[in-house]
């Protein structure tokens, strides 16, 4: 695995950096206390380079409670609401496009 | 069905008892996730988009009812109630949580059940024909050589570490339902002049993102050789095959840039060194694991019972039984395929509740026997003729009586970007969409046998290229494509798809295959010239046509 | 770097050279297999107890002649999902007999020691110290095999022909 400090990191807007959680899996992101949270809403946003790759940088030190750090784009919209800034990351936020066949 | 002894379970317990070491040490921190990884994959268990996701494997297609149980309680208690048959013959499920995945593995083992090597890279579970056993003109059941190679390549000392992953086909019918000229090795298996069982060997069979069809290398190795030469060609390719890019690694890479009279050299020199060692397999030792298989006491039945006579008043049960119910070698059976493909429902999962349903019904009227085909359907192997009207009903409330067996709704799809974390697109509700666009039982007959297969990405899980209809997603601008392969097949006569033109966009897709089709049924020459058939003798072009004139 | 040997964790008596290094007249070495091969016919007489560091991209037809002067063969695993030294260490036991000490070198991890031992390694350069301590209970993990290598190690498929013959006999 490439270190995030030589990886090259481009940002094009407001960003987050997220993961799953070690033991169970499920989406995290990065909250603003160098922990880690489930909620988007919580997340940390990052909008230089640099902040992102500080960010990723930390994230990527807590091996045991997190996998695969990465850095996602958000949309931030005028009352700060946080949104998934592509399809993936709309998919891990907020579950499945379907039906899943037995309802939760 | 194959009766696992005392070895055998002692080997699953060990294996799970590893595993829950490793898991205990990864989630301390001992283990880094780079190195807890391989460990993890080697036991099936992935990291999706939204949780782990674990593989158990179906060995050769073959599930007792006992063993679905066990499925079914892994799905309820550690899951979401529900699990995907994939085309590989293993199941997934989507939800499960690292921690608890030792103790899902326990369950299993109880029922002889295991997800070892269903990823890594490693031989993966051999695969077969799902109807094994009973089909009609069988050379012989190809299970017995299926279960001597599990249990060769697992946990294989010298092959844990492949430069990829590694799989096997077998077939023993002339018709090959187990896709083994896409795999690593393929296997057909046949008889000598002298009456003696052997394989045909293809190799460098595979899909993804350099297709290609195998390659015959040998056309006949006895079976007291096949562990000697298998290992032969897995050595040449541990030591050769590429490590330098993902993408290359695979043993088709290594066949076609050696070329494959190159690379047949280099295993008969190897195999020539070694053939006569402690892999040739005795009479004795088949034998054993033969008489380990057990088969059924078929009873002497009619294959035209009075039960079935009465029910052929119903349309709606002619049009199951002729869709879904297939010879058997003994009279008086059929075997069921059970479609897992309901109009409007995910290609290949099946709930918790059906699973225990269906484990019932085997055993009321299947010798407590199911098997998974790589169509992502399931099948009920020795039903009685007579019984076929009571099943019918039975199936029919659980939802798996869909007629719609190999026709345009019995799609084959991968999971896609709504779980998996190497997807570009959504795969399932394109699916989805088609099913209700064919919805009409009558109209999906009079199109006649027609194979969809859908992937999410390159990666080509959902076999786009040997679909009939292949469609692929790719992403263009963060938005979702796909790519319209047509005369792509996955049998005797595998053939990779043709790409009809440019990626048409997510909302386009089902009006396009709509497209496609309707073409096909203005050109056909007769109703029973299959679409598979017409791309054939006429190529792409009117069909291109038809799709890009107005677009 | 931990080395086990015979299961415990040892003292190497081996001095690992560099490429460019002198080569001492006296003393345990092992020597990178270019510089070894430079100079195979006098390096593999040394008086004193001589090993070669074989990288697992390199076929072992070179190494073939001198194997029976050599008392050590370091494989390399230069990280663990690279498989290529299994297939060399069954063919230098299995094939061409070597007798020496095999020793399996690079990221070794407790998780391939059953694998290793299978493949004939009896030396392990071990990179954790808590690895190289659990060796001996990792060592013991499985009781089953199916496969048969050069170990020795009997395989399920003849345990059920011995279990079946005993049955039959008694």
């Amino acid at each position: 695995m490439t270190s995030p400090l030589q990886q090259k990191i481009k940002i094009t807007g407001p960003s987050v950096v997220t993961a799953n959680r070690t033991w169970d899996g499920v989406v995290i992101y990065r909250d603003t206390q160098q922990g880690w949270t489930t909620e988007l809403a919580k997340a940390a946003i990052v909008r230089t380079a640099d902040e992102a790759r500080a960010m990723l940088t930390e994230s990527a030190a807590d091996d045991v409670g997190a996998i695969g750090p990465y850095i996602a784009p958000v949309a931030v919209n005028d009352n700060g609401a946080i949104k998934p800034g592509n399809l993936r990351e709309q998919i891990r936020a907020q579950g499945v496009t379907i039906d899943l066949p037995v309802p939760a | 069905m194959y009766a696992y002894d005392e070895i055998d379970r002692t080997l699953i317990n060990e294996r799970v008892s590893e595993f829950r070491d490793q898991v205990k040490r990864r989630l301390s921190g001992e283990l880094t996730e780079d190195e807890f990884k391989m460990l993890r994959l080697m036991n099936g268990v992935y990291l999706q988009l939204h949780a782990y996701m674990f593989r158990v494997a179906i060995p050769y297609g073959t599930l007792s009812s006992a063993q679905l149980r066990k499925m079914a309680h892994v799905a309820r208690r550690y899951d979401r109630g529900y699990g995907h048959f994939t085309t590989r013959q293993n199941i997934q499920f989507n939800w499960i949580k690292l921690a608890d995945l030792p103790d899902a593995l326990e369950d299993l083992a109880e029922v002889g059940i295991h997800a070892m090597q269903t990823s890594g890279n490693c031989t993966r579970n051999v695969t077969t024909d799902q109807w094994a056993g009973v089909a009609p003109g069988e050379v012989e059941d190809p299970r017995i050589w299926a279960e001597l190679l599990r249990q060769y390549s697992t946990l294989h000392p010298e092959f844990s570490f492949l430069p990829r992953k590694f799989k096997f086909a077998i077939t023993a019918s002339d018709h090959d339902r187990a896709a083994i000229k896409v795999h690593d090795i393929g296997l057909r298996i046949h008889k000598n002049a002298a009456g003696e069982t052997g394989f045909e060997v293809l190799v460098g069979g595979g899909l993804g993102r350099t297709p290609f069809i195998g390659k015959l290398i040998k056309p006949f190795v006895h079976g007291r050789d096949i562990l000697s030469y298998v290992e032969s060609i897995l050595r040449v390719y541990n030591q050769y095959g590429r490590r330098d890019n993902i993408y290359k690694a695979r043993i088709k890479i290594l066949v076609h840039e050696l070329g494959i009279e190159k690379f047949a050299a280099e295993v008969e020199e190897e195999w020539i060194a070694m053939r006569d060692t402690a892999l040739t397999l005795d009479d004795e030792v088949v034998e054993d694991i033969r008489s380990r298989f057990t088969y059924p006491h078929y009873k002497t039945l009619s294959d035209t019972p009075d039960e079935l006579k009465s029910a052929s008043a119903d349309p709606h049960f002619e049009a199951w039984r002729k869709n879904s119910v297939a010879p058997h070698k003994v009279p008086g059976y059929g075997i069921v395929t059970l479609s897992l493909k309901p109009i409007g429902g995910p290609p290949g999962d099946a709930t918790a509740d059906q699973m225990d349903a269906i484990a019932d019904l085997a055993e009321k009227y299947s010798f407590g026997e199911i098997r998974v085909g790589h169509e992502q359907n399931l099948a009920l192997p020795h039903v009685a003729k007579r019984d076929l009207p009571a099943l019918w009903k039975a199936l029919d409330k659980i939802g798996v009586a869909t007629p719609n067996v190999n026709l345009v709704t019995d799609i084959i799809a991968c999971p896609g970007l709504d779980y998996c974390s190497l997807a570009n697109t959504r795969s399932i509700p394109i699916a989805q969409e088609l099913t209700h666009r064919f919805a009409n039982h009558d109209t999906a007959n009079l199109i006649g046998r027609l194979h969809i297969n859908i992937s999410g990405c390159i990666n080509a899980c959902g076999h786009h290229h040997v679909g009939h209809i292949g469609i692929l997603g790719v992403e263009k601008n963060g938005e979702e494509y796909y790519q319209i392969t047509i005369g792509g097949r996955a049998d005797e006569h595998a053939v990779v798809g043709t790409l009809i033109g440019p990626a048409v966009p997510y909302a386009e897709v089902a009006d396009v295959i709509e497209d496609i089709v309707e073409a096909y049924l203005a050109l056909r020459q007769r109703p029973d010239e299959l679409f598979v058939e017409a791309v054939t003798r006429l190529g792409v072009e009117p069909f291109k046509e038809r799709v890009y004139a107005t677009r | 770097m931990p080395l086990v040997k015979n299961g415990r964790v040892a003292a190497d008596t081996f001095a690992h050279l560099a490429d460019d290094a002198e080569i001492p007249v006296e003393g345990a070495v092992l020597i990178p297999a270019v510089r070894f091969l430079a100079d195979a016919a006098a390096l593999s007489q040394r008086a004193a107890p001589t090993g070669v560091i074989w990288p697992n991209n390199r076929d072992l037809d070179e190494l073939v002649p001198y194997l029976d002067k050599l008392a050590v063969v370091a494989l390399v695993f230069p990280t663990f999902r690279d498989g290529r030294a299994y297939s060399q260490a069954r063919l230098l036991r299995e094939r061409y007999k070597f007798k020496g000490e095999l020793r399996a070198t690079g990221q070794v991890l407790r998780d391939q020691f059953v694998f290793m031992l299978r493949a004939g390694f009896d030396a392990f350069e071990v990179k954790k110290q808590a690895d190289a301590e659990a060796f001996l209970a990792t060592a013991k993990r499985y009781t089953v095999f199916y496969q048969p290598t050069g170990d020795g190690r009997i395989t399920a498929l003849h345990r059920r022909m011995q279990l079946r013959h005993s049955e039959s006999a008694s």
